[in-house]
């Protein structure tokens, strides 16, 4: 999946529309998890407190991360934990084939790490004959299928139980058309079983690492993150700097933050605390950048480095539940990866701060506040900037910006009725016409506002 | 109270009746109203399509039109946004940190500042209202389904004061139409799937009319409507709060 974008945003979202029958299932389901959502945070009263208070941390833990990260990798050490610092995605993934490497490992069971699917480690390791199974669900479905996953919480959210049932007919065996979710997920319960019994070494995730103890939380609903942890003899769990929160007590916090904005569950079925390797074990930390201390150097984007990755801003965002995941072309879609991905590469993610229509529900359902639909209006500068945009765009703009500077012409364009059609690309009446592929244009009245106040202001 | 009135352009060209409504309104209620006649744009669409660069004529063409007034007034969420946080002027920031100061959107201005408590309005139709992103999560004339925080809604307070319209909401009470400026032709596809969508919910509550404070979303919710052949209008609330 290290080359997911074959199309623009608007592109691929089209092509996703055409079936219009599963885009309302789609745009359902997501919104159902808005509901939900919605219903678990409408009981709690003090929720903008919580909001704040998670922002804040977030934001004094961001200011002072050099010294946070100092302290977690001491007091880690200081309990038997391995560290290891990687600059950017590649080095994160040799670190691990390292690791791999010394110890003789084939067997490798993976859960709940978003960070390793934007370092496409299953990829790099795939390409020097090591196989990784994830373990989680929907995770796992998405890889038997060869697809990455469409949302950060819910991988599979785009598929339907028969596509499920299809892929695991062809993967595991299953009868075919038994469309049953309890059958299937027993048949996947069963085949991970073995992975998980034979497996010698499982990466998790990290959902916050805690500078005061070293320690660091996992949270999952399936508790594959413990069973892979707990049987196999090497545990490397893969964070992102970001990660970091400076005590054990601000977890209170953002505990009853991630759940409810994810899915409107209280908290998660496990709250994995991970303090030292068992006797027998090696615990490993992989500590990655990737980019997150260029985004921190960006005055405007750098609290875009709060995000807890719970996907509330997609669950909302009336784009992404109309677009799917795959739309975005990059590991986290949605419109935090929208705000995210162009500091990754600004060329090829230049599309996605414009697939939004900047309503603001995405900064408004955000646990940690970060204000995602004011960052996407600024890439869009940032970008326009860079000279990521289209000649034929730039030469439109420019088009508007000069007639609506000049009063007498702008009112003289519009008596002639030409204006519009000259200026905006969209506003005439004929095939380029892209509005008038599904709408009617808005009929031209006999004269504009300006002209009916000269007549009638005195009157 | 000297009040200059702020018609966007595209309203000034293809909706003057909601331009207006609103002059007639404010005039009803006993306003100095005046049009400076040489507006033209806010520059929001050039802004929003990341080009704020170029909207330094706009700025300068805004302010030389609306310096001087007490307040500044718009049937519009969005375009009061957009010149309520972007609008500069370098050689006279003061002037145009007062315009961006005392602009507001209809709804506001009419509850916020004239404090109305009686309309003479009679609209007897089943009305639908549709929320605009930009004046309620940007302006907060309403409350936001997001949030955690106590319930109000500016253009509803107004809509109970108008004899015989009878309000509802769609099921999805704040959900964006799609518009989003040049959203709606670069990202044509979802655009107008969310429309339809919208669409389809006011249609539920057989309403004979959907309205919203800003005209852009109306503009484009009408253009879904009339390629479907339905009956449901757009229209504007100006129009409504001025219906006799």
């Amino acid at each position: 999946m290290s080359n997911l974008k074959t199309l623009d945003h608007a592109a691929a979202a089209e092509i996703f529309i055409k079936d219009e029958a599963r885009t309302d299932w789609h745009d359902d389901t997501l919104w159902f998890v808005r509901q939900k959502r919605d219903k678990a945070v409408h009981g709690i009263a003090e929720w903008e407190q919580l909001r704040e208070w998670a922002s804040q941390i977030k934001n004094h833990t961001l200011s002072n991360l050099d010294n946070y990260l100092t302290a977690f990798e001491q007091q880690a050490q200081a309990n038997g934990i391995k560290i290891h610092w990687a600059a950017d995605a590649l080095e994160h993934n040799q670190l691990m084939h390292k690791i791999l490497k010394e110890n003789k490992i084939s067997r490798i069971v993976k859960s709940k790490s978003m960070l390793t699917e934007e370092c496409h480690l299953n990829d790099y390791l795939k390409k020097q004959g090591i196989e990784v199974v994830d373990t989680d669900l929907g995770e796992r479905i998405v890889q038997l299928r060869d697809e990455a996953p469409s949302h950060i919480v819910l991988p599979a959210i785009h598929l339907k139980k028969q596509d499920v049932s299809e892929t695991f007919h062809e993967h595991l065996q299953t009868e075919e058309g038994n469309n049953d979710p309890q059958y299937l997920t027993e048949a996947a319960r069963q085949h991970l079983r073995d992975h998980f019994i034979q497996s010698e070494l499982a990466i998790t995730g990290v959902n916050f690492a805690i500078a005061e103890t070293g320690g660091f939380v996992v949270c999952t609903n399936e508790g594959n993150a413990d069973m892979g942890a707990h049987t196999a003899k090497i545990h490397v769990a893969c964070m992102g700097i970001e990660k970091i929160i400076p005590k054990t007590e601000h977890l209170s916090v953002f505990l009853r933050l991630l759940a409810r904005s994810a899915t409107g569950q209280p908290i998660t079925t496990y709250s994995s605390h991970f303090q030292k390797p068992r006797p027998g074990q090696e615990m490993h930390i992989i500590i990655v950048d990737n980019g997150r201390t260029k985004q921190l150097g960006r005055a405007d984007f750098r609290n875009s480095l709060k995000c807890i990755r719970c996907a509330a801003c997609f669950n909302t965002c009336p784009v992404y539940r109309r677009s799917g995941g795959h739309s975005y072309h990059t590991a986290v879609a949605g419109p935090i990866g929208s705000i995210l991905n162009p500091n990754l590469d600004m060329k090829a993610n230049a599309d996605l701060p414009f697939a939004s229509t900047l309503c603001g529900s995405c900064s408004n359902v955000c646990p940690v506040k970060i204000d995602i639909h004011e960052q996407l209006w600024k890439w869009r500068q940032v970008i326009v900037e860079e000279g990521y945009v289209k000649p034929e765009k730039k030469i439109a703009m420019k088009g508007m910006a000069w007639l609506f500077s000049h009063p007498r012409i702008y009112r003289w364009a519009g008596k002639s009725g030409r204006w519009f059609l000259r200026t905006m690309p969209f506003l005439g009446n004929n095939k380029l016409n892209v509005w008038y592929k599904q709408r009617e244009m808005p009929e031209v009245p006999k004269q504009s506002f300006h002209d009916w106040y000269q007549q009638n202001k005195n009157k | 109270m000297k009040v200059g009135l702020f018609i966007p352009c595209y309203i000034d060209q293809f909706y003057p009746q909601v331009g207006i409504a609103t002059y007639q309104l404010l005039k009803k209620l006993g306003c100095d109203v005046d049009y400076p006649e040489n507006q033209t744009c806010c520059g929001q669409p050039m802004a929003n399509s990341g080009f704020s660069a170029l909207t330094g004529g706009c700025d300068k063409n805004f302010v030389a039109n609306f310096d001087g007034y007490d307040y500044i007034v718009a049937p519009s969420g969005s375009c009061v946004l957009h010149i309520k946080e972007h609008l500069k002027d370098d050689k006279n920031p003061a002037k145009a940190q007062k315009i961006r100061n005392t602009i507001y959107e209809l709804t506001e201005f009419l509850v916020d500042i004239l404090k109305v408590e009686h309309l003479t309005s009679n609209f007897p139709h089943k009305v639908g209202f549709h929320t605009s992103c930009h004046g309620q999560r940007g302006l907060h004339l309403s409350s936001m389904t997001e949030r955690v925080l106590p319930q109000f809604s500016k253009p509803e307070q107004l809509l109970q004061k108008v004899k015989g319209l009878q309000l509802s909401y769609p099921e999805r009470k704040d959900e964006c139409c799609g518009f989003g400026g040049t959203f709606c032709v670069f990202e044509e596809a979802v655009s107008v799937k969310m429309g339809k969508d919208r669409i389809e919910e006011h249609q539920k509550n057989e309403v004979d009319y959907i309205t919203a404070g800003d005209v852009s979303c109306l503009m484009h919710l009408e253009g879904i409507l009339k390629r479907q052949g339905s009956k449901v209008k757009a229209i504007h609330l100006a129009e409504i709060l001025n219906h006799e």
